[in-house]
């Protein structure tokens, strides 16, 4: 294709037409130090993460994707960040961030973020898995828990976040998918500001170039 | 470039093009007395007698319209208003699930303003029930509109036999017939419909222009552009005399061609159909019944995703459609495909191929052979 219009920049195409360090061999061969997951198949987006480490290092990394051009595009991306220049160290590669391969991968339409950019948490359960599977558990940290926004429905702003991130722009939509603020209410103007912030920031352009 | 994509627009007509291109110096405005307006005037009715022919009725019973949506707005704005702003509450609508959108979402605004609305299930081919229809009846039904076929799986809905449920019940019945004109014989003389939506870019016309047939003696609707006396004064504004000279034409060709070009097409269909089902495991075909459009193959390739699928057809170039949500710009996949019963991860996978006259033999071969490769290579990275 030789078309300019095209709804992805150029390294997604390239990313997406020749992915690069998908698992070719079986499971069983490869015999991956940690394996990850994330997605679901009924959403349209699944992959799997496959990592191989030493001296503390990800040498390796294959992964396996179910999902549109950007899924397949963002993990065929983590996969060269991640084993560049002699592979990242496991502590550097828990901190990667949607936003990080965003960039690297020239923006990205902003209702795909969140559906197709989920490698970065696929290559931490994976890492989580090396960890446990070889006695270094202390070194998983719980995670960070999201500020409770809707305290009787439990909707955290992460969670307002990523519906933002999925397409939904407007309050109802928000209340019909999260039941956000249907309780007591209290949380309303807050649950609207928060909306409205991560809308602004996610959808002022076309394309999401990360921050 | 191979063409599957006849149900989102279909190339012109090379008949079209040439009518359009000798009509494009005709300026004048066929409200207009004198010559150059008479003139205008005379092409203007002309192409309303092909449509008219064509569907057998009566000239005056055709409007032309922007398109296939302002014919369907038209008609279920009109039916429960008195003008597009000012609609009567407690009036009753019934409707399928699979509708297209600019038949859902017009019915998603009427139901902000108390119009009640019954959208009524599909089995697993996406046909209606008829009964169901009865069965939905109130006294406060104002109108059911159910399409002639639907534009993602071709289904064809049994419209004669509910067009006579309605009938019986004195409710005015429309039908939504852009994807069965031309493909399907339309005989309002047989088939007693009411109100009637077709699109000029679907029967190899130009864009923008469309037709609404409305028998005569029906309750006379608001029209949605209020103003001049344009078009029974159903639809001010000066009309698009490019567009109807254009869709005349593209009426014409059907007229002359349909039968023979409808034979090829599900002739390729088929051909396209047990070719994918003999080389590709793992697929199932989306509304398989007799009862489907002749151009229309809806498959999903189970446990790859479709825009992947579109994406890579096209660096072929070949160019298809899909009902995975990551296409649409929507956050759930095809509403007409999960209506059937499929589940959501099977409708993602969903492509669909719709065939025109313009296409060959070899087109299809080369398609069977592209989306074998494609398929075989997103399989091979998937994670399912």
């Amino acid at each position: 294709m030789n078309d300019t219009n095209w709804n992805y920049s150029d390294k997604v195409k390239e990313h997406f037409f020749n992915p690069k360090n998908v698992l070719k061999v079986s499971e069983e061969e490869y015999n991956a130090d940690g394996v990850g997951e994330n997605g679901s198949p009924v959403c349209g987006d699944l992959m799997r993460i496959y990592i191989k480490v030493k001296d503390n290092k990800i040498y390796d990394m294959r992964w396996k994707t179910f999902g549109c051009a950007s899924a397949i595009g963002s993990t065929s991306m983590l996969s060269v960040m991640v084993t560049e220049n002699g592979g990242m160290e496991l502590e550097e590669a828990m901190k990667i961030k949607p936003d990080d391969i965003i960039k690297k991968l020239g923006g990205l339409p902003p209702n795909k973020i969140h559906c197709s950019v989920l490698g970065d948490k696929a290559l931490r359960a994976a890492i989580k898995d090396y960890y446990r599977n070889s006695d270094q558990t202390d070194k998983i940290n719980t995670e960070k828990e999201s500020r409770i926004v809707c305290h009787c429905l439990n909707v955290t702003e992460d969670e307002i976040k990523m519906e933002v991130l999925e397409g939904v722009k407007d309050f109802d939509t928000l209340q019909k998918r999260t039941k956000v603020s249907t309780a007591c209410g209290k949380c309303e103007p807050e649950v609207r500001e928060l909306l409205d912030k991560y809308v602004k920031k996610y959808y002022i352009k076309d394309i999401y170039t990360g921050e | 470039m191979i063409y599957l994509d006849n149900n989102a627009t279909t190339p012109l007509h090379p008949k079209v093009k040439e009518k359009i291109i000798d009509f494009l110096d005709n300026y004048g405005n066929p409200s207009s007395q004198h010559e150059l307006g008479r003139k205008v005037r005379q092409m203007v009715e002309e192409a309303r007698k092909n449509v008219a022919d064509f569907l057998n009725c009566d000239p005056e019973e055709i409007i032309f319209t922007a398109g296939g949506s302002e014919a369907n707005n038209t008609v279920i704005k009109g039916a429960t208003s008195c003008c597009a702003f000012c609609s009567v509450s407690n009036t009753h609508i019934i409707t399928s699930a699979i509708e297209h959108p600019s038949v859902m979402n017009t019915l998603k605004c009427l139901e902000q303003q108390n119009v009640e609305v019954t959208y009524l299930p599909v089995d697993k081919y996406g046909l209606v029930n008829p009964k169901d229809v009865r069965d939905a009846i109130r006294k406060e039904t104002v109108l059911i509109t159910i399409m002639y076929a639907n534009n993602e799986i071709g289904t064809i809905q049994p419209i004669e036999e509910i067009t006579k449920i309605a009938n019986e019940n004195n409710i005015p019945i429309h039908t939504d017939a852009v994807q069965a004109i031309g493909k399907i014989p339309v005989d309002l003389k047989k088939i007693n419909i009411d109100y009637l939506s077709l699109s000029g870019h679907k029967i190899y016309g130009p864009k923008g222009i469309g037709v609404l047939f409305r028998r005569k003696g029906t309750k006379s609707l608001c029209p949605l552009i209020s103003g001049g006396h344009q078009e029974n004064s159903m639809r001010a504004g000066t009309e698009n005399t490019i567009g109807i000279v254009g869709i005349g034409e593209a009426i014409k060709q059907l007229n002359l061609e349909m039968n023979s070009e409808v034979k090829k097409i599900k002739y390729l269909r088929d051909k396209l159909e047990s070719g994918l089902k003999k080389n590709i495991s793992n697929i199932s075909v989306n509304g398989q019944t007799e009862k489907r459009l002749p151009g229309v193959l809806n498959v999903s390739f189970n446990d790859i995703e479709g825009e992947s699928i579109l994406l890579r057809l096209d660096m072929h170039g070949i160019a298809v459609s899909t009902g995975s949500a990551c296409s649409s710009g929507s956050l759930e996949p095809s509403y007409v495909i999960t209506a059937l019963g499929v589940p959501a991860e099977q409708a993602h996978s969903s492509i669909r191929f719709s065939l025109g006259r313009e296409n060959t033999e070899e087109d299809i071969d080369k398609t069977i052979i592209a989306v074998e490769e494609t398929v075989d290579f997103l399989r091979k990275i998937s994670a399912i």
